[in-house]
């Protein structure tokens, strides 16, 4: 969380989380869903009979594009700082995935 | 597509919601993101990834979103709207006198005791405090209720394939779980902080528009009560629905505790609800309580829950409200409340209060957002019957089969057997899910279920830590009774020995559970022997010293970071809403 120098951080930097993490993930997909509703919107059929006149599609695909941007820039702007030595996540007992296929560490 | 069939009537093979290509890309989006995730986890491609999943130092803001999206399946969206359906601001009280402070309770009180003594099932819990009875009995209904649970998730999963592709009931419940077991297979669990989070928001995106147009086409608030004054002035003698009064305002909620009395119906949920269930339920719910134990420190764990409760508090509005507004706008809905049996619904066997958010879905929701909602839904429940089957397979495995059947026996046996028992379970679920189905509004038999299971474990906690001479006979004795107690008042009523409306059964039973195993422990912990002191350290409040208890570096952080604040924060909220409400 402490300085956000370059882009990447693989230089001896501290190392970002990057396209993984998981606001960049979060908005990804708002982004995404935002496009096609607004293309949908813009686009599509308006169906006003079901909500009443109001383009839903479009402002909602226009929210969540902003929305989605603005978890983008919250990233950007504040980047989480992974630790250099990451352990392997623990089973978690309750909702355990199938055995990571993971060379064992030595 | 023919958005004017939704006035006619509906024939028996067509669907009841019609999804086009649109709707079906952004489901594939979302599930490409969540299987996508949970693939690139497995193997490892990233740090970045590892770091999210192993939560050692995770922003608050994640794991308390973590924790509420945990919980934020069947019960909240569908049986919290077919509750707002069916009587109206009452059914607020699940979230303001019922999770909020229950949420903050597990926060300020419960959470060090947890997170000290790193245990990580309720039944290991239970085997560390009072050795094997009460674990063997724990384990034992937790795993039944996991399994009973799992049922209510796959109905509802299967109401949703039904009403999508017009399948037979029983079709789709056997989908349905292939579907979930496929989910588990792949690694869908995987990446669960992602899923979880992920999860949050799409269900946010789609309920509030939803929530939004709803109110638009009734004409805003004023005109959604003007609709159910007016509905309730018109309904026939046949209706059980409550007067408009009682279901415009949450207190005193006669129609969702089923006592006559204001005073009574106060007191039922204020203890049968909120004190019995919900603490209940919050406190002893391992799926939600993993998420805070994941955290970096116990001020982090504590607080878990605690930043989850401010999103919470807001939730009623986007999942009770919808419910009210399609009682008044949907057709089937609106002749199912006058006390008619229309025809349709997602189980085939005639539209009810559960159908309440999927009709209204079909009916103000545009291709696009209706693709949008599917895809909130289905991840809710899926992930929420996978957590159910996780679960199970792990006290299935771990605490039962190892631990009292075949002991000694390598890793890969244990994994083997666990999935053969996801495999099980989720057979097990299809048949559980028939139970599901027979109930007109799930939120009833959900609650039933919780005062059967969650009452008497949460009275046993309690006691448990804070009485250093509760003992293990009694340990045990409790849970047995406990249950057994909640079992014949749900017996009783059912047999018309008494007669509560709404969910006053499921309170009352709680309460006459928790109560019950309390006495029961106390007067069977005075003729047994207890624990010797030194074995309770980091399981009772007085063998525990303070630093175990407490984070040393808290008092360093600016009040905003610190738990008992925010939870002061929290608790004035939600005494607002109480009262604005």
């Amino acid at each position: 969380m402490s300085h956000a120098t370059d882009a990447d951080g693989s230089d001896g930097q501290p190392k970002k989380a990057g396209l993984f993490d998981i606001r960049n993930i979060i908005g990804a997909l708002l982004a995404l869903y935002g496009v096609i509703l607004t293309l949908a919107g813009l686009l599509g059929e308006h169906e006003p009979e079901k909500t009443g006149d109001v383009n839903a599609n479009l402002w909602t695909g226009l929210a969540l594009l902003a929305v989605g941007l603005g978890f983008f820039g919250w990233a950007r702007l504040r980047p989480i700082v992974v630790p250099p030595d990451v352990e392997a996540p623990d089973d978690d007992p309750v909702r355990p995935g199938p055995q990571r296929k993971r060379p064992p560490a030595h | 597509m023919g958005p004017h069939d939704l006035t006619g009537t509906v024939t028996p093979m067509a669907t009841l919601i019609d999804a086009n290509w649109l709707d079906y890309l952004l489901v594939a989006i979302y599930f490409a993101f969540v299987l996508g995730i949970g693939v690139m986890a497995r193997r490892s491609v990233s740090d970045s990834i590892d770091f999210f999943l192993s939560g050692r130092s995770l922003p608050a803001w994640v794991t308390g979103l973590a924790f509420i999206s945990a919980n934020l399946g069947a019960v909240e969206i569908m049986g919290m709207s077919a509750n707002g359906a069916q009587l109206g601001l009452p059914t607020f009280h699940y979230f303001w006198v019922g999770a909020v402070p229950a949420m903050l309770f597990l926060g300020v009180v419960m959470m060090p005791f947890y997170y000290g003594s790193k245990v990580r099932s309720v039944p290991e819990f239970m085997y560390r405090r009072f050795g094997t009875g009460a674990h063997l009995v724990n384990a034992i209904s937790f795993a039944v209720a996991q399994l009973l649970i799992a049922g209510v998730n796959l109905a509802l999963l299967a109401g949703i394939v039904r009403a999508l592709l017009g399948w037979p009931i029983w079709v789709s419940l056997i989908v349905a779980g292939a579907v979930v077991l496929s989910y588990i297979t792949l690694g869908g669990l995987s990446a669960a902080i992602y899923n979880e989070v992920l999860q949050f928001f799409v269900i946010v995106a789609s309920l509030l528009p939803l929530t939004l147009i709803g109110l638009n086409r009734v004409g805003g608030w004023d005109g959604l009560t003007d609709k159910i004054n007016a509905a309730s002035d018109d309904a026939s003698s046949g209706s059980d629905a409550p007067s408009a009064e009682q279901q415009l305002n949450a207190w005193p909620g006669e129609a969702l505790s089923g006592f006559d009395s204001p005073l009574l119906s106060v007191i039922g949920i204020v203890f049968g609800l909120g004190f019995v269930l919900s603490f209940g339920y919050w406190t002893t719910n391992f799926v939600e309580v993993q998420r805070a134990m994941a955290s970096d420190s116990i001020s982090a764990a504590r607080k878990t829950p605690i930043i989850g409760a401010f999103p919470k508090m807001f939730v009623p509005f986007i999942v009770i409200v919808p419910g009210m507004i399609s009682a008044v706008l949907v057709t089937e809905m609106i002749e199912l409340k006058s006390g008619g049996s229309p025809e349709g619904g997602a189980s085939g066997e005639g539209v009810a209060y559960n159908d309440a958010l999927l009709l209204l879905m079909r009916d103000v929701l545009p291709n696009g957002l209706l693709g949008l909602a599917i895809a909130g839904l289905l991840a809710a429940f899926m992930a929420g019957m996978a957590a159910n089957i996780s679960a199970f397979n792990t006290v299935f495995s771990y605490d039962l089969w190892q631990r009292y059947i075949r002991k000694d026996h390598s890793d890969d046996y244990y994994l083997r057997i666990g999935r053969l028992a996801t495999v099980g379970a989720t057979v097990i679920a299809i048949f559980t899910a028939q139970i599901a189905l027979g109930y007109d509004n799930v939120m009833n038999y959900l609650q039933t279920l919780f005062g059967f299971f969650n009452a008497p474990l949460f009275a046993t906690f309690i006691l448990g830590m804070f009485w250093k001479r509760m003992t293990p006979t009694a340990g045990w004795v409790g849970l047995v009774a406990g249950t057994l107690s909640a079992i014949a008042v749900d017996r009783a009523a059912a047999a018309g020995a008494f007669e509560l409306s709404g969910q006053g059964v499921a309170f009352l039973a709680a309460s006459v559970a928790f109560v019950v195993d309390i006495v029961l422990s106390v007067v069977v912990s005075l003729v047994t022997k207890p624990k010797p002191a030194a074995e309770l350290r980091g399981l009772v409040y007085s063998e525990t010293p303070r630093e175990d208890r407490t984070d040393p570096h808290e008092a360093e952080m600016p009040w905003y970071r610190r738990t008992a604040p925010l939870a002061g924060i929290a608790l004035a909220m939600v005494l607002v809403l109480n009262f604005a409400f």
